[in-house]
């Protein structure tokens, strides 16, 4: 999710690593069994399938395209496969252009700004939903809706609520006597409203991971704080936010995986423009391979492995994190 | 807590849910709005002189491409559960050599963003001729949803009690009826899930579909709407309620699967 909307594309991990990963996990069949031949291969049998795909639906897409940014393709070459070797050219020429400097800054901005307002605002909405009272929990399952609609749908609702004439924010802003604002198409508040829309995708997921990381403090910590006299402000300082450091960490990081890859809410709503005002490294990507008539694969190639490593990055500072709330 | 209270912490509550949900609401409002009154100003707020032309229009011209998401949602739930079920068993339950990388194989999967996949698919389909074509959109959709389902089952099926799989060996069943018969049946919930998510990233795709079928004859809602708005800037009521009509089977999961989906998006990311 999903993320894009996914966006959002969905969290998705276990804790299935730790469990079948480490011998010290004390889980497991009594080893006492002698282990037959024929069970071996059953076992075989049911891992073949995704053996199978992830070679062949996985592997090989991404061995393709890491040998598309080695190679000079022209639209030519790409459909008669005799491509030049070029070596890392791609990745100079890529990181020398005039707009890399630009995708990067977009990209850390989108990033950034992104998760930690939804970040803030998932984690206000847990605490105050924290509460039960009336509804609370029917109020809860509607904060999912953005996240659960498809992406293009929510980015060209927000494109007419920010439509500079019509637009419903504008007469809204219009109200208290702010002039009318050109989100999608003036280069300084582009980056902003794909923001705005990418916030407001992103709560829920934030919402959902750290309310039931909340359900998961115990009780009666708190209650013991207010009878030593804490007020609720000091108890969020110095209990929830403590507490929750594993899984505020977890949440973060997912973010930043999933918002790296952000490609349909800008495309919709800005195509990356007004010139490169909204374009990050993903969009950047994109457009040169699918978003001009003119497609040149292998410097889009070489941008999308870039986020590739971005995003491993992350990816190993999250298992490391994990492996280690798993530990204490 | 006084009642007073909690209904002054329900009116709040109350007031969140309308902020959040607002945009959803103005989508459904524009998509009742006659054309002439789109350009009203201020814009109605609330649609008092309601037209159907919007959705006249969807039923005319989209239907295809609802159909054609249809089959592509089901046919990703289908090679997902195919794929990840059998996968998870064997992770959770059998003795398996490289258990850990494999796990560790599938979080890397997920983290690699969806235009990289495209290009390479992209390379991969216009030799084999599969771009256009429902089939080739059904294997890219389903990359975004094979390893999640493989570590949801895995992670399901870990806590399935070694007794009942003990049970139906002593009964002298394989580890095919094994699995058939004992496995899948308790692992309903996990099921459920998966196909869910399956279905809906199927549905709501964008990226692989406006990259690898772009002048196919069967084209998905994702890409009608995009369509759409490229082509009528100033139908902006057919393309809220083609929009809306897209969100339906969205709607329709939360209520009557909420549990399901709360429980995915927490998947593991929090241990329950």
């Amino acid at each position: 999710m999903r993320p894009t909307l996914h966006t959002v594309e969905s969290p998705a991990r276990t804790n299935a690593t730790a469990r079948t990963g480490s011998p010290r996990s004390g889980r497991g069949e009594p080893g006492t069994r002698r282990r037959s031949s024929a069970q071996r291969w059953a076992a075989l049998a049911f891992i073949a399938p995704l053996i199978i795909y992830l070679v062949v639906f996985y592997a090989f897409p991404l061995y393709r395209n890491v040998e598309l940014s080695l190679h000079d393709y022209t639209p030519r070459a790409f459909v008669q496969g005799n491509a030049d070797y070029v070596g890392f050219s791609n990745f100079t020429d890529v990181i020398t252009s005039n707009a890399f400097g630009v995708a990067v800054r977009n990209t850390i901005l989108f990033t950034l700004v992104s998760i930690g307002a939804q970040f803030t605002i998932g984690l206000a909405l847990a605490v105050f939903f924290r509460n039960n009272f009336r509804l609370s929990g029917t109020l809860r399952a509607l904060f999912l809706v953005p996240w659960l609609l498809p992406l293009i749908v929510s980015a060209s609702t927000w494109s007419w609520m920010l439509n500079s004439e019509n637009g419903i924010i504008n007469s809204f802003l219009g109200a208290f006597g702010i002039g009318q604002i050109n989100w999608l198409t003036s280069p300084q508040w582009a980056l902003v409203s794909v923001i705005i829309a990418n916030i407001w995708l992103g709560i829920p997921f934030n919402l959902v991971i750290l309310y039931s990381g909340l359900q998961n403090i115990p009780g009666d910590v708190y209650e013991a704080a207010s009878l030593d006299g804490a007020n609720a402000w000091k108890q969020f300082w110095h209990i929830t936010l403590p507490l929750l450091r594993p899984v505020s960490a977890i949440t973060l990081l997912l973010g930043l995986i999933y918002t790296l890859k952000v490609v349909d809410v800008i495309w919709i709503m800005t195509t990356g423009g007004p010139g490169n005002a909204s374009t990050t490294l993903a969009i950047w990507s994109y457009r040169r391979a699918f978003g001009t008539g003119q497609p040149d694969f292998s410097q889009a190639a070489a941008v999308g492995n870039l986020l590739i490593v971005f995003a491993l990055v992350a990816g190993f500072v999250y298992l490391y994190l994990q492996r280690r709330e798993e530990r204490s | 807590m006084t009642p007073q209270r909690t209904r002054w912490k329900t009116a709040l509550g109350i007031f969140f849910t309308a902020v959040m949900l607002f945009p959803v609401y103005w989508m459904v409002n524009v998509s009742l709005t006659k054309t002439s009154d789109m350009r009203a100003d201020p814009p109605h707020w609330f649609p008092w002189n309601p037209t159907f032309e919007g959705y006249v229009d969807v039923f005319n011209q989209q239907l295809p491409n609802l159909m054609t998401s249809l089959i592509i949602g089901l046919g990703c739930v289908l090679l997902t559960l195919v794929i990840s079920a059998p996968a998870g068993y064997a992770l959770a339950k059998l003795r398996l050599p490289g258990k850990g990388s494999m796990s560790f194989l599938l979080l890397i999967a997920q983290m690699i963003p969806s235009v990289v996949m495209a290009m390479g698919f992209y390379a991969i389909y216009i030799r084999l001729g599969w771009l256009n074509t429902v089939g080739g959109l059904i294997v890219a959709n389903s990359t975004i949803a094979v390893p999640f389902g493989v570590l949801l089952f895995t992670t399901f099926m870990s806590g399935i009690p070694q007794e009942f799989i003990q049970a139906a060996k002593v009964d002298g069943a394989n580890t095919w009826r094994t699995f058939r018969s004992v496995v899948l049946p308790v692992s309903r919930n996990a099921i459920l899930t998966v196909s869910l998510f399956a279905f809906l990233w199927a549905w709501s795709d964008f990226i692989f579909a406006s990259t690898l079928n772009r002048n196919g004859d069967m084209i998905p809602i994702t890409l009608g709407i995009y369509a759409y708005i490229g082509n009528n800037t100033t139908q902006w009521n057919s393309i809220m309620a083609t929009a809306v009509v897209a969100s339906i089977p969205a709607a329709v999961l939360l209520i009557v699967a909420q549990r399901y989906v709360a429980s995915g998006v927490t998947a593991g990311a929090v241990k329950d």
